[in-house]
């Protein structure tokens, strides 16, 4: 089979897959599910990184979201929501007001991204980045790179001092 | 990758960031809402990755991508670190509830 009719042919599928995963996490009553279905969304932008030949950026998605975030928010559930009320923990407010400002958004957009002629400088092929990306950080991006883990070192203490205050709220004064 | 513009990952980036803003305003449990706010970080990245790949702008837009990347895990385990702190402080994570700052 043509390559050019493979190529689109899988790309209107993962986004089809990836915007209807999205809906049914914006849509579901059930957290549980909504959190379940953000897996498929996170895998189909990994896989669009991938057509994009930004292979490194789609396997720290996978990483990061699908092994990280997503398994956090996992337990963040189990902790927070009552589970026999799980067909119901999910309550939305005004869904007119936000459906409406989503849509008005959404077609502005999408007439501003159609309607303006981009000027393609792209030369016939995607060159694989992992190697550019490596020396990139380590040598021009390496202030940002140490400074985002100074971050996550902070993110870290800044976490356990937040969840352990919570729990030390909730003790018992006898003990 | 010859029929594919970029147009087309602009317009899937632009309906998915619509989506996450939806999900952000509609929700009142506070995990749902940061579901919506990682569907829009997510299309952000699949933006900048898109203009640095078909404008040949160099590495910067990817490295910017990583950085939205490793940004929203810190921003979601604080934000859960936050509603592990409201469910016990309040008994709920429903945004609307959680009202003691209201004058």
């Amino acid at each position: 089979m043509n390559n050019s009719i493979l190529v689109p042919l899988l790309f209107y599928i993962v986004a089809g897959l990836t915007l209807s995963f999205a809906l049914f996490a914006t849509l579901s009553k059930n957290i549980v599910r909504a959190v379940f279905s953000l897996l498929g969304t996170f895998v189909g932008v990994a896989i669009l990184y991938g057509m994009l030949s930004a292979e490194f950026i789609a396997v720290i998605q996978i990483l990061v979201y699908v092994g990280g975030i997503l398994v956090l928010m996992l337990f963040a559930v189990m902790l927070t929501s009552h589970i026999e009320n799980a067909p119901n923990s999910n309550r939305s407010g005004s869904r007119f007001l936000g459906f409406s400002a989503g849509s008005i958004l959404a077609c502005i957009l999408i007439i501003l991204m159609i309607q303006t002629p981009w000027r393609s400088l792209w030369t016939g092929n995607f060159e694989p980045i992992t190697r550019q990306l490596g020396q990139y950080l380590l040598n021009r991006g390496i202030l940002p790179f140490e400074i985002l883990s100074i971050l996550l070192l902070a993110v870290l203490i800044g976490t356990v001092v937040v969840a352990r205050t919570a729990l030390q709220q909730n003790r018992p004064p006898h003990e | 990758m010859n029929s594919l513009g970029i147009t087309h990952f602009l317009v899937l980036s632009s309906l998915l960031f619509s989506i996450g803003l939806v999900c952000a305003l509609t929700r009142k449990n506070a995990l749902s809402i940061l579901i919506g706010i990682e569907l829009i970080l997510n299309a952000a990245g699949l933006n900048f990755v898109a203009f640095s790949r078909y404008g040949n702008f160099g590495i910067e837009g990817p490295v910017f991508t990583l950085f939205i990347i490793v940004l929203a895990a810190a921003e979601a385990v604080v934000a859960l670190a936050m509603i592990f702190t409201l469910q016990k402080k309040y008994k709920t994570v429903d945004v609307d509830r959680t009202d003691s700052l209201r004058g």
